[in-house]
């Protein structure tokens, strides 16, 4: 072991007490922030899956504008033909089409303003999470039938029941009136309650025929499984569009924007958390080392008067706290993974998170997701706040003269 | 050749109110090999002139040269090169690194001065051998008496061969027995090697061995005389 490296390890544990203590908030911090941060980014992640997978997909083909003005008359023309065709190519992923149009639906008692999504029954289970959500009933079968399912919320202000009629009316493509009588098959409860009052579904033929969409339709959904590789397969979903027809390929970050916003929000206060904690065992550390080079005064004028310069001794006093705060950072990452990895098999929950999983559409339980980068990003942190800690005492020691601070007891 | 040269060396403290004069126009010429004996009693100049030579201390006006070179205008970084490459310490109170082992201490000095591990371990062994402590490489300044301390002290000041070694009362916390001991070591080393030695002291055993007695006396030098040495 280097002569210099041995001497800051041993000036270290002259003080074993004083020593355990600042690398023991150090590793108590470390291991707060790996799980903090992995049980976030495990929220996060579930937060994205979930409501994705629940109905935006991670990709979806719309005619160029319709993101931003969404006009009945803004379609994919052929979508049928088009989500076979991708369907085809994308193996791995999973591809169905949409229309969307609103109608008011009436039961015999009531009427509400409602979206109304023509979905492919076959294959709508493949990128939405709704169709499993059928608390009543079943979901659609046929893609021509005239069956319609809606939320719980829905079913209880129109006051309807499994087997009633409910009449659609709205506009269609080209302005024309739409109109149209659908059976209710199925009532889905996904515990979001404006999801529940305001959503709907029918089979994509009867909506094609019903709004005069002529084979059209809004979107085509692909959900990716995951966010991974989401940027790669969007460049890929656009080199297989058909030539000569204007399409646009948007990503889940442009069809959920506020998802996003949320995140980032919660990130910059849960940050801002983490900072005031990596300021306090920064001043600890300050506190440590300022202590431990005064104390050693007497002896750093020895080693000024052997010939060791000021700038060699400050970097003395900075590679003993770059020890103790790799000691920190190696012993809070591992027992901050241990802990993390723990609770990523058994799952986190903490009272009343119930309510605030339901707002998200997550599940009562969260599961801390460990990567490298949960584990290493918050133990960095501390190490380099640490480090700018004990600059302040090294460069005191450039002011240091050899005859006074041997005069120092 | 003239190892050291000082030339009107002032320096005034300032202790309360009143301003003490520790250095009060010093001139003086040390040859290389020299063997000096600075004699003063407390407050008499002599620890301020060892700092200034050493340029641990900078007078208030004058000039000190080592081996031709003018010191006393160095920056700091160029006084530590010149501490770790031509000057050995040795001082009173042995100010060993206590975290250190003897041979260890030794090595310090020369890892900075970037001496490789093999020789650097080789040469420590071998100047404890040199000062009586073969065997005790491995202790600790606390496991060791006062008299093994200042010998590891002295072997840390002369490993490197420097052409000067400045002690300042190196025997002052020593029995008569190991003074004596340490002072005949100082005399082979510098009989042997040509190393000048200058030796603040007011133990009047030390003086017995100096070839050279300088005395000062309110930071003036009152008396400098060639004797023969014990």
């Amino acid at each position: 072991m280097n002569l210099v490296f041995r001497l800051a390890w041993r000036n270290l544990w002259r003080q074993p007490r004083r020593t355990w203590l600042t690398t023991g908030a150090m590793m108590f911090s470390n291991m707060l922030l790996v799980f903090m941060i992995s049980l976030q980014f495990g929220m996060y992640s579930l937060m994205i899956d979930n409501t994705l997978q629940a109905f935006t997909g991670h990709l979806q083909i719309q005619a160029p504008g319709y993101i931003d003005d969404k006009k009945m008359r803004q379609t994919v023309a052929d979508i049928v033909p088009l989500a076979e065709s991708l369907r085809a190519e994308l193996t791995a992923q999973h591809v169905a089409a949409r229309a969307t149009g609103f109608a008011l639906v009436s039961s015999e008692e009531r009427s509400y303003g409602i979206a109304v999504f023509g979905v492919e029954p076959e294959f709508e289970d493949d990128v939405s999470t709704l169709p499993g959500l059928i608390a009543e009933g079943r979901f659609l079968r046929d893609n021509e039938a005239a069956e319609i399912v809606i939320g719980a919320a829905l079913a209880r202000n129109l006051r309807v029941a499994l087997g009633d009629e409910l009449v659609l009316l709205g506009s269609g493509r080209d302005g024309s009136f739409a109109a149209g009588v659908v059976k209710l098959v199925g009532i889905f409860d996904s515990g979001i309650a404006d999801f529940d009052r305001s959503v709907t579904e029918i089979p994509l033929g009867f909506f094609q025929d019903m709004f005069y969409m002529n084979g059209s339709g809004h979107h085509v959904v692909i959900n990716a499984g995951g966010i991974d590789g989401v940027a790669a397969l969007q460049s890929r979903v656009g080199s297989l569009l058909p030539a000569g027809q204007e399409l646009a390929v948007h990503d889940w970050d442009a069809l959920q924007p506020g998802l996003q916003q949320a995140i980032k929000a919660d990130m910059s206060s849960a940050f801002f958390m983490y900072g005031i904690l990596v300021i306090l065992v920064a001043f600890s550390v300050l506190n440590t080392q300022l202590m431990s080079v005064l104390e050693r005064t007497h002896e750093f004028g020895i080693v000024l008067s052997l010939g060791l310069t000021p700038g060699r001794l400050g970097r003395l006093v900075l590679l003993e706290t770059a020890i103790m705060g790799m000691l920190g950072l190696l012993l809070g990452a591992l027992l901050g993974g241990l802990l993390t990895y723990w609770f990523s098999i058994n799952g986190f929950a903490y009272p009343g998170m119930e309510e605030l999983a339901a707002k998200f559409n997550l599940p009562a339980r969260f599961f801390p997701q460990v990567s490298p980068l949960t584990l290493l990003i918050g133990p960095g942190v501390v190490f380099i706040f640490t480090i700018l800690a004990a600059l302040y005492p090294a460069l005191r020691l450039q002011r240091l003269q050899p005859v006074e601070a041997m005069r120092a007891v | 050749m003239t190892a050291v040269r000082c030339v009107d060396l002032c320096k005034t403290y300032r202790q309360g109110e009143e301003d003490i004069k520790a250095l009060d126009h010093v001139s003086i010429d040390i040859d290389e090999g020299g063997f000096v004996c600075l004699s003063a009693p407390s407050g008499g100049g002599k620890t301020t002139l060892l700092n200034a030579i050493g340029g641990l201390d900078k007078p208030d006006s004058g000039e000190v040269y080592i081996a031709s070179r003018r010191i006393d205008n160095l920056s700091k970084g160029e006084l530590a090169e010149l501490r770790l490459r031509q000057i050995g310490f040795v001082f009173q109170a042995f100010n060993l690194i206590p975290v250190l082992t003897a041979r260890e201490n030794i090595e310090f000095v020369m890892q900075v001065q970037g001496v490789p591990s093999g020789e650097r371990q080789a040469k420590a062994l071998e100047i404890l051998e040199e000062v009586g402590l073969a065997g005790l490489e491995d202790r600790r300044p606390a496991d060791m008496s006062g008299g093994q301390q200042q010998r590891v002290a002295v072997a840390r000041a002369i490993v490197s061969r420097p052409a000067l070694v400045l002690a300042d009362e190196p025997t002052a916390n020593l029995d008569s027995k190991t003074a004596d001991g340490l002072m005949e070591l100082f005399r082979e080393l510098n009989d042997h090697h040509n190393t000048t030695f200058i030796i603040a002291t007011h133990d009047k055993r030390v003086m017995s061995y100096a070839k050279r007695l300088v005395r000062m006396l309110d930071g003036r030098i009152v008396d400098d005389v060639l004797q023969d040495a014990a």
